[in-house]
């Protein structure tokens, strides 16, 4: 593996940032009465690092879980690399090269930690049983390249010491970095966090930023995050996406958006009219 | 002090994937295969082989087959029974119908249908889960066994509704029917459960095993990454089907010679089902020793009150064994519910700093 | 041509034809569903509020009704009998509490179930050791005189069996909408942690439910026994509750009533109707195959709560 090198500037400007990766447009969709996103539209750019934010209930988890076609949207498209689409299924989301990490940290709980990973190269491996059913031959050479490769990516997380332990024994800070490893093991090309930090320490939130910038800098994943700690959220992102209640009241640079006068009404709670 | 790991470093990748990764684990493999494979039969009773061995080996491969579908991948099923009775029928059938076949190669096949039918009585798993699955299997439990009981050709149109195993060699030895040794079918059986064990141990380890055991954890969170849920549940269903199919071929030609469908009634899919809670879900190994324990159970049993001079008649013996039965599956699940498999590890775990407490 | 003939005309020709013979089995349907439906609705209390799949339901009603019918069989009179056999049921709600759902107060839903296949066992074991296995007849003095209504032949028990049903899920549904314990129990099902928070003592509210289910079991029993006395078989049929839950829904009462509805007259009708064409002894796998196709499109059954999965 190349040497990790951390990122001298995090200037937008300076950054190499390429075309529109995901676009979604006008999307909007409801839960019975419960109306979780209205006509949200933003784009995310290749090799961009994104922070969706907002209060509680905001829709967040909601936008991602349609990125990867957990639910589909009553109206609006998602366009991703070029193609547009009315809904994603999560296979399907998954072979494009979208790959995320959840808040409540949806790990295997019956299974190790380079089991875990592993299944995230599963899209990568044959499914013949019958040499499967052998092991000696193809099979078996299959599973060593793809150890070889899951052990770059947990020699890159630093969880090298707790490769066979059950992840259901793990602290909650590695369980959220065991899940990281199993999404980026499908090698993916937009990687949707999650809420990645939430009940970390501080040194635990230090190593996952490294984690994200370093695979930003060194693989070139677009990634989406949710998050709630505002210092990640200025230090790492490029552009800032804000919703509330559903809608989308800002879009911009982490300035631009500290500086808006509605995201701040809307942490303050200041009421809003329903339009 | 013996069961050292120490100096046993493992270099490659191959290395650390292998079966049994410890020298020691190496030599009591070896061991006991040349036990069971050489001594047994030399000196093991007819009784023992028959009424003790030969079902051990034949319900091992049921225990397998139940624990992939239920253990590995998470899908209850109370239907195994129903499958044994496809592939003991089937092989019935085809060798009625081809005598020349070989009778191996037709246990093989006779799996294959078992695993059609699998995959049929599959198909509701992608939308029902949990007990509702349960319930669904004992359609097809109770199903199958109508249609065996009903469709006379599938007994050949015997009036008593039995079919009988007929007598068939394997490179001249006489494997089936009342010709055969115990100590032939015990070696046959031996065979099977040998090679039908790797072949589960193989698949498990790899990424099916893995596809079925992320379903069975967390089935969206597996979609999400791109396992296809009916594909792997079908593939669970057909695999574990093919073991019951292969145990319930066994069950006819290597140990009861003739059955009624009785013998594949919802009875035997409780029975196997406890074998793997109490063996271990999840563990191939728990397997073998879940059916190992059940099938010991009774004969302990009954053999108990002998042994300390207390009467016992065979009624009020079979009422205790049923409440035996249930007691030890409460306690299982209470105690250790990844059953013995687990008490085994830990074992072994202790074994390894022996003499140190730690 | 004959045979598509004889499954789509045939036997619907038959029931215009013959009305009251037709009028007749849907009776009998019915009765027979309300029977199934009185042990599933042991299933539906329990579930709602303890979240356990009790597959020894079935098992629960051979024993109480094993044990009345011992006890009257020892000489004993009816009304003692009865009053002894609640507290047994009781004493069993208490053991099972300790025994078996305690020790596994955590575990997953799978777990329980599994341990309630094992208390099947257990339980089929223990009542038969006390009382034996012969068959018994329960004799409480239900009334059984057929008597005719508009051609059709009826029987007065059947409408001792569909009041008492009616009544029971009355007495149940105003138990669990009306009063106090209700509300606990309702809250228990929803969330252990939440009633244990706010002082609702779990262990409590299982003792009574597992008792109230027992007392379910005894009253599904004495029906079931009553019309065809009591032998280990009846824990075979309450196996076929399993498909009225699932049609019903498992966290319902009135459902459970109308699952046993379509089910038992379905089961009688596909029987005497469509039976003859496969040779008979559908009424074997009947009822699971229909709730199975029932379940591809409908998960949560007729009036169950559907189940959203957070992520």
């Amino acid at each position: 593996m190349t040497e990790i090198s951390t990122a001298e500037n995090t200037q937008p400007e300076a950054r190499q940032l390429g075309g529109v990766l995901l676009k979604v447009d006008d999307i909007s969709v409801s839960f019975g009465e419960v109306r979780a996103l209205i006509g949200v539209s933003f784009d995310i750019r290749e090799r961009e690092i994104l922070s969706i934010i907002g209060p509680n209930g905001a829709g967040k988890t909601t936008m991602l879980n349609l990125l990867n076609g957990v639910y589909s949207p009553d109206s609006g498209t998602i366009v991703f690399k070029g193609e547009t689409r009315q809904r994603m299924r999560p296979h399907e989301s998954a072979s494009l090269g979208i790959a995320r990490t959840f808040q409540n940290v949806a790990l295997f709980r019956g299974m190790s930690t380079l089991d875990n990973i592993m299944t995230g190269r599963n899209l990568k491996m044959s499914h013949n049983i019958f040499t499967q059913g052998l092991y000696w031959g193809p099979a078996r050479r299959q599973e060593i390249e793809q150890r070889a490769f899951v052990e770059q990516i947990i020699d890159f997380l630093e969880i090298e010491a707790i490769r066979r332990v059950p992840v259901g024994r793990l602290p909650y800070g590695l369980q959220k970095r065991v899940e990281l490893g199993r999404a980026l093991a499908a090698e993916p090309t937009l990687l949707l966090l999650d809420e990645p930090m939430a009940g970390m320490n501080t040194e635990e939130k230090e190593d996952m930023c490294r984690f994200i910038f370093d695979l930003n800098e060194e693989f070139g994943t677009t990634v989406a995050l949710i998050e709630h700690d505002m210092g990640v959220v200025m230090d790492i992102s490029d552009r800032v996406v804000v919703l509330d209640y559903g809608r989308k009241i800002a879009d911009g640079s982490p300035d631009e958006v500290r500086a808006s006068q509605a995201v701040i009404d809307a942490y303050l709670g200041v009421s809003h009219d329903e339009t | 002090m013996f069961y050292r790991e120490a100096g046993q470093f493992k270099t490659s990748y191959i290395q650390d994937q292998r079966l049994f990764s410890i020298v020691q684990d190496r030599w009591f493999i070896a061991a006991f295969t040349l036990f069971a494979f050489v001594v047994v039969p030399i000196f093991a009773s007819d009784y023992w082989l028959q009424a003790i061995l030969i079902p051990f080996l034949v319900y091992a491969v049921a225990a397998i087959g139940l624990n992939l579908l239920t253990g590995y991948c998470g899908q209850l099923s109370l239907g195994t029974g129903g499958f044994m009775a496809v592939g003991a029928y089937s092989s019935y059938k085809m060798t009625t119908a081809f005598p020349d076949l070989n009778i191996i190669l037709i246990f093989l096949i006779s799996g294959l249908f078992a695993a059609a039918v699998g995959i049929v009585f599959g198909l509701p798993s992608l939308r029902i889960k949990g007990f509702y699955l349960a319930v669904a299997t004992l359609a097809s439990q109770f199903f199958l066994i109508w249609l065996f009981n009903r469709v006379e050709w599938f007994y050949n149109y015997s009036p008593s509704g039995t079919i009988f195993a007929p007598p068939r060699t394997v490179f001249g030895v006489m494997v089936t029917g009342p010709a055969s040794t115990p100590e032939v079918r015990y070696l046959v059986s031996l065979t099977f459960v040998a090679v039908l064990a790797v072949v589960a141990k193989n698949l498990v380890r790899g990424n099916l095993g893995r596809t079925w055991m992320a379903i069975r954890d967390m089935d969206v969170a597996a979609e999400v990454i791109g396992i296809r849920p009916l594909r792997t549940k079908l593939s669970a269903f057909a695999i574990s089907s093919y073991f019951c199919g292969v145990s319930g071929s066994m069950l006819l030609f290597l140990w009861l010679g003739s059955v009624e469908t009785i013998v594949f009634d919802i009875n035997v899919s409780f029975l196997v089902l406890f074998m793997i809670i109490v063996g271990g879900l999840g563990s191939i190994l728990g397997s073998l020793i879940g059916a190992a324990f059940i099938t010991m159970l009774p004969i302990i049993l009954t053999n108990i009150p002998g042994l300390l001079n207390i009467p016992l008649n065979v009624e009020l013996a079979k009422h205790i064994e049923l409440m035996i039965f249930g007691g030890i599956i409460i306690l299982f699940l209470i105690v250790e519910p990844l059953g013995l498999a687990r008490l085994w590890q830990i074992g072994k775990e202790k074994l390894r700093i022996w003499p140190f407490p730690h | 041509m004959k045979v598509l003939a004889a499954i789509f005309i045939d036997p619907f020709v038959e029931m215009v034809q013959f009305p009251v013979f037709f009028a007749e089995v849907i009776t009998g349907g019915i009765i027979v569903g309300l029977m199934y439906a009185l042990v599933a609705l042991g299933f539906v209390l329990i579930f709602k509020a303890s979240g356990v799949f009790n597959f020894a339901q079935g098992v629960m009603v051979l024993f109480a009704a094993l044990t009345l019918a011992g006890l009257m069989d020892n000489g004993v009179p009816i009304w003692l009998a009865f009053i002894l056999t609640i507290g047994a049921m009781i004493l069993l709600a208490f053991a099972i509490e300790r025994m078996v759902l305690r020790p596994l107060i955590n575990q997953p839903e799978i777990i329980l179930f599994m341990a309630t296949i094992g208390l099947t066992f257990f339980l089929q074991g223990f009542g038969e050791m006390i009382w034996g296995g012969n068959i018994r007849k329960l004799d409480i003095g239900i009334p059984q005189r057929p008597f005719e209504v508009g051609g059709m032949l009826l029987n007065q028990f059947d409408l001792v069996a569909a009041s008492t049903a009616a009544i029971l899920v009355l007495v149940l549904a105003l138990l669990f909408t009306k009063t106090p314990i209700g509300r606990a129990l309702r809250a228990v099902a929803d969330d252990h942690q939440a009633a244990l928070s706010v002082g609702i003592s779990l262990k409590y509210i299982w003792v009574i439910v597992w008792s109230v289910a027992g007392i379910v079991a005894l009253i599904a029993g004495i029906m079931w026994g009553s019309r065809s006395g009591v032998q280990f078989s009846l824990s075979l049929v309450a196996l076929k509750a399993l498909p009225v839950l699932i049609l019903g829904g498992l966290t319902s009462m009135p459902g459970a009533i109308v699952g046993g509805l379509i089910i038992g007259v379905g089961e009688k009708l596909a029987e005497v109707y469509w039976g003859p064409l496969l040779g008979g002894g559908i009424e074997a796998w009947f009822a699971y195959v229909v709730a199975v196709i029932f379940l591809l499109f409908r998960p949560q059954g007729l009036f169950g709560e559907r189940i959203i999965e957070r992520v």
